[in-house]
This record gives C-alpha cells, sequence and structure tokens, in this order.
C-alpha cells in the first residue's frame, strides 16, 4: 500500500511536470535555435506574453481552440520579425532590443487586456485531455502521463524535428554556421541576414505557442505577465541544455519538475516553509543551473554579434 | 543642436506619435498624450513636485546603469535592487532607535546602497567567476528579491498593528526633510542631481572611469594594457546596484515611510530607458528622468480621467527604445556617407 502510494505521487509529479515544462520546452527549443544562429533574443518573455494574450483573444472571441494556437504562434512571430529588423537588420544592440520588445509585451498585453478583457473575467474552455489508447491504462504511470492535451505531446515530435533540423539538415548547417563564422557564409554567397531572420521567427513562433500553451491549455485565461519569467528562464534553460533541443527537453523538465515540486508543497499545509522561498525556488534553480553549466564549448562563438558585412 | 540632442528627442516624439495611434486605436482620445499625459502632468507647482518625486528614483537607477552599460555590463536588476535597498533601509529605520535622528538617516541611505550594491554584485561575481550571464542571472535575482521583500513584510519586519503586508512606519525624525511646502518634494532630487554629476565626473574624467569604458568597449584591449577586467566589471555592477539601492532608501525616508510587498511601479525596468535614451551620459540621464516622469504622471492623470489604463507607460517606454535604436542608425549611416 505505502509503495502504492508512492508511486502514485510520483507519477502525478512526474506528469505535472511534463504538462509545466511544456511552455519551457517551446519557448527554449525556439531559443536554441534563435541562439545557434547567433542571435541572443531575450524578448522571448514578451513574445510569449503576446502569444499567451492573442492565442486567448482569439479564442474568446470565436471559441475556437485551433484559431487561439495559431493567433498566439502569428502574433510571436509578428513581435519576432520586429526584432529581427532591429536586431538584425538595424543592427542595433540584441540586449537593448531585447529589453524593448519585454516591455512592449508586457504593456501591450496590459494595456489591451485592461481595455477590453478585465471586466468581463470569463474564461475559455481549455484544451481537452487526450488519452492515448493501451499507454493511459498502465497502472499508476498512464493516468498521470498519458492523459494530457495534444500540446504536451507535440513537445515530443517538435523537439526531435529542430534536432533533425539543426544537424541533419543543409539549412540547419547553414543557421549553425552563421552563429560560428558568418563570413564563411557570406562567401558562400547565402544571405547571413536571411538565415538569421528565419531563426529568430522559428524562435517567435515557438516563444507564442508557449505562451498561448499558458492560456489555452494550463489556465483558462489571461492574467497580467503571466509568463512570470518563463521566457528568462527558457534562457538559462538553453544554457544548461548547451544548444540542443534534445537536451533542452529535459533541462525543461528538470526545471517543470521544481514548478511542479514548488505547487506541491505549497498545498501541503504541514510544509513549513515560507511560501516566498517555495516561490523562488525555480528562480534560485535558474541561478544554480548556470553556475553549474560552466562548459560553454558549444557556446556560438559570434552569440549576440551583429554581421556587418565586409 | 547636434544629431545627438536631436536624436533622442525625434525618438520620444516618435514614440509619443505611435502610442497616440494605440490610444486612437482603441478607442480613447490620442489628443490626450500631448493634453493630458504631456502638459496635465506639469500643469502646476504641486504636479511638477510630482513629477521630480518619481525622476528622483528613475535618475539615481539610470545613472547607476550608465556605469553599467558604459562597462558593457548588461544589468536588467535594477528593480530587485531597489527592492534589497529599500528592504535595508527599513530594516535599519525600524530599528537602532537610539541613534541620532541625522546619523540614522544616514545609516538607513548607506545601508540601501550597500545592500543594493551586494546584490548586484552576486551577479557580478557569477559573471566573472562563473562565465554566467548578467542578463539572466540580474533577472532572476529581481524575483528573488522582491520574493524576500514579500517574506519580510509578512515576517520579520510585519507591523503587528496592520492586517495589511507592511512594516512599522519610520519615525517622523528620519524622514528625509522637504523643501517646497507644501508639495511632498524632498532633498531625494538633490541626492539624485549630486549623484548625476559625480558619476559624470568619474566616467570621463577620471582615470578609473576611463579604464570602466575601455573594459566596456573592448575587454581584450583592456586586459593587453593592463587594466584589470574583472575588478571593472565588478565596480561597474557594484556602482550601478549601489544607486538603485539609494533610490530604494529614499523611497522609504522620502515617500512611503514604510515597506510594502510592491514598493516600486517598475522602476528598475524604467531606467534602462532613462540610461538609453540618454546613451548612457549621466548628465543627460537628468533630462530623461525628468521626461519619464512626466510621462508616469501623466499616464497617471489619463487613468484618472479618461481610464486609459496606465500600463500604457510600459508600451512607451518600450518604443522610445526601440527609435532611439532606429534613430541610432541613421546616425551611423549619415556619418558613413559624410566626406
Amino acid at each position: 500500500m505505502q509503495t502504492a502510494v508512492m508511486l502514485n505521487f510520483v507519477a502525478t509529479t512526474v506528469g505535472a511536470d511534463w504538462r509545466l515544462a511544456t511552455p519551457l520546452i517551446f519557448a527554449a527549443t525556439g531559443e536554441a535555435i534563435c541562439e545557434r544562429a547567433g542571435v541572443l533574443n531575450i524578448g522571448i518573455e514578451g513574445m510569449m506574453l503576446i502569444g499567451a494574450f492573442f492565442g486567448f483573444a482569439a479564442t474568446y472571441a470565436t471559441g475556437d481552440l485551433a484559431l487561439g494556437f495559431g493567433s498566439g504562434m502569428a502574433s510571436g512571430l509578428l513581435a519576432a520579425v520586429v526584432f529581427a529588423v532591429f536586431a538584425v537588420t538595424i543592427k542595433a544592440n540584441q540586449i537593448v532590443v531585447g529589453v524593448a520588445i519585454n516591455l512592449l509585451g508586457l504593456g501591450l498585453t496590459s494595456f489591451l487586456f485592461r481595455t477590453y478583457f478585465v471586466s468581463t473575467g470569463r474564461g475559455v474552455d481549455i484544451a481537452r485531455s487526450l488519452d492515448i489508447p493501451f499507454l493511459s491504462d498502465i497502472p499508476y504511470l498512464g493516468a498521470a502521463l498519458f492523459r494530457q492535451n495534444f500540446l504536451v505531446y507535440a513537445t515530443v515530435p517538435i523537439v526531435i524535428a529542430a534536432w533533425v533540423f539543426l544537424f541533419r539538415t543543409s539549412y540547419g548547417l547553414t543557421i549553425r554556421a552563421v552563429g560560428e563564422y558568418p563570413q564563411a557564409v557570406d562567401v558562400a554567397g547565402r544571405s547571413v541576414a536571411l538565415y538569421r531572420y528565419c531563426a529568430v521567427l522559428i524562435g517567435g513562433v515557438l516563444a507564442g505557442l508557449g505562451g498561448a500553451f499558458l492560456t489555452l491549455a494550463h489556465a483558462n485565461q489571461f492574467v497580467e505577465n503571466i509568463t512570470s519569467g518563463r521566457g528568462f528562464i527558457a534562457l538559462a534553460i538553453v544554457v544548461f541544455a548547451r544548444w540542443s533541443p534534445i537536451r533542452v527537453f529535459f533541462v525543461s523538465l528538470l526545471f517543470g519538475l521544481f514548478y511542479a515540486l514548488q505547487l506541491q508543497l505549497q498545498a501541503d499545509p504541514s510544509v513549513r516553509i515560507p511560501y516566498q522561498a517555495l516561490q523562488a525556488l525555480p528562480y534560485l534553480t535558474t541561478i544554480v543551473a548556470l553556475m553549474l553549466a560552466r562548459n560553454r564549448s558549444d557556446a556560438p562563438s559570434m552569440l549576440g554579434i551583429p554581421y556587418w558585412k565586409a | 543642436m547636434g544629431w545627438a540632442v536631436l536624436a533622442p528627442i525625434a525618438a520620444v516624439l516618435l514614440a509619443l506619435a505611435l502610442s497616440a495611434l494605440l490610444l486612437q486605436l482603441n478607442g480613447f482620445r490620442a489628443a490626450d498624450v500631448v493634453n493630458v499625459m504631456v502638459l496635465g502632468a506639469v500643469s502646476d507647482k504641486r504636479s511638477i513636485a510630482e513629477v521630480l518625486l518619481k525622476a528622483t528614483p528613475l535618475i539615481l537607477i539610470g545613472v547607476g546603469l550608465c556605469v553599467a552599460f558604459r562597462c558593457s555590463i548588461w544589468n536588467i536588476g535594477a528593480e530587485g535592487q531597489l527592492y534589497a535597498g529599500a528592504s535595508a533601509a527599513t530594516a535599519c529605520g525600524v530599528n537602532f532607535v537610539a541613534l541620532p535622528a541625522s546619523i540614522h538617516i544616514v545609516l538607513i541611505l548607506v545601508a540601501g546602497s550597500i545592500a543594493g550594491a551586494a546584490w548586484a554584485m552576486l551577479a557580478g561575481l557569477l559573471r566573472v567567476y562563473f562565465r554566467a550571464s548578467e542578463v539572466v542571472t540580474t533577472i532572476m535575482l529581481n524575483y528573488v528579491a522582491i520574493f524576500i521583500t514579500s517574506y519580510l513584510v509578512t515576517g520579520p519586519l510585519k507591523d503587528p498593528a496592520a492586517s495589511y503586508p507592511q512594516s512599522a512606519r519610520l519615525a517622523r525624525e528620519l524622514w528625509l526633510p522637504r523643501f517646497l511646502p507644501p508639495t511632498r518634494l524632498h532633498v531625494g532630487i538633490l541626492i539624485a542631481i549630486a549623484a548625476a554629476v559625480a558619476v559624470y565626473v568619474f566616467l570621463f574624467r577620471s582615470s578609473a572611469g576611463y579604464a570602466v569604458r575601455v573594459v566596456g568597449l573592448n575587454p581584450n584591449a583592456a586586459a593587453y594594457a593592463g587594466i584589470n577586467v574583472a575588478r571593472n566589471v565588478l565596480f561597474a555592477i557594484a556602482i550601478s546596484g549601489g544607486l538603485a539601492g539609494l533610490a530604494g532608501a529614499i523611497e522609504i525616508a522620502g515617500v512611503n515611510y514604510r515597506l510594502y510587498q510592491d514598493i516600486s511601479p517598475g522602476y528598475g525596468f524604467e531606467g534602462i530607458a532613462v540610461a538609453l535614451l540618454a546613451n548612457n551620459n549621466p548628465l543627460a540621464a537628468l533630462a530623461s528622468g525628468v521626461l519619464f516622469a512626466v510621462l508616469r504622471s501623466g499616464s497617471e492623470l489619463m487613468q484618472l480621467s479618461d481610464q486609459v489604463p496606465q500600463v500604457l507607460v510600459f508600451v512607451i517606454q518600450g518604443l522610445c527604445i526601440l527609435s532611439v535604436a532606429a534613430f541610432a542608425v541613421l546616425r551611423r549611416s549619415g556619418a558613413r556617407s559624410a566626406p
């Protein structure tokens, strides 16, 4: 009986972990591609917020979830276009542009939310869970792991696709070359800017999807600053995962675990730790992870540096 | 007037025009941006005093960030450093009651500065010894500082008499003196101006400041020239954190007189825009700090008069940063095509 309780606890935690890690996986996978191209996009926090808001707004207006996720991705893409124009074309400092995108994301979504939604207080019907046949019937583990909504499952193929794209296609090779040694790409007659645009836009779409997940599959409505730093945590995940989408998946699960743990401990009245210490857990974990990730040999050499054509 | 003055002015006007467009598109009055936001905020003595009150933390933080940004240290953590300073200042303010008031006030301000500097230094040490990007660590430390403040006002520093989570109030003799009655304007603004001048002299008229700037321009060249890069990085981030902490202490001793969970409406992030608009020049940060304070005061007025959500200020700040970046490019390309 004792083992059954334990198993149940573990299964529930792992299931919650995967779900809580999902927005991180999307955002960090996109950021990994973007950084491989040499572009440091700290604006993903704002892009996630934008995706979260416009995803919610579209579903709220139409009742259509697919449209919501599409709109979340499209708005993330638009924000990424703005970022790329400044960071790639104008060659402004990427951190500065990222800060601006974050301010715009926070300001714009809060402004529109207060103007159009705040008094309604109504939510949307969130994505329903899909039971995977057979797997969801496995005792303990099945119900916790294989009764999730489709986006949680989608993390696996997306991460694999991102890895194949980066490491097994010529486009991916060029993107990585743009992040390591853009002159070579330039001399080979390909546009450094074009590849950087592609990488930034992919990052924006995935950040928007991660944000839309929060409002359409996690909570059922938008709250101001609903991302609460998830985009920033995704930045640290990418470093800790050494810029590989596959490792991003597992590192995100590690961070999801701290979110899951934090929620479980907060709900447990016998725990005597101040709740603020638990809330701080994911952020402290991020700092510790960065301290542990001292091996930066995989870091793209041109990360954060604009490319000037000779 | 040279381009260095015209470009930021044009950038702000462009940002305001886009904000007006945003208002118009969402059923508000675009003209409010000028009538209520800009003119309303400076309509009389009281409202000008309120603007300078808000400008005080913005100038202090912006001036500090000038040092960090000149050193190419991207300290995004001024918000957390402000909270650290405010918490330490409050802890000193409600304790040590036996001290003479004048010494006690100095202690409050010094404690706030040291706490802010120490909090920023954490990120500096992580950067120097663990090569951890200060962009991420300072952001993470923001959250941690805010949670610690929240813990303090619900726990150790909580006013037992209050039901709301807040600290006890500072004794009246510890309040920073006001000098423009009947307004709330206090000596904090003078401290901010002094800090701007001092930091300007340091950055542009001292060899230590020169070293900071060289490290920011090219750390390899700096190291080759015998400049200790790590020490300058730590120094620059400590200065920026110290001034943010001082801003927090001044908010406690000059405006709120007690600690709350949400002591800052985002001054730490706004300070980034202040420094960038000033092109990381501390004296120019005086002007841009006042400008952003006008916009913040004005957005409060718009909320009162027309229910325009006050969060519009974040949009304006973001637009300002982007248009500053865009105008910087025009300047660059202009310089290139010149003979």
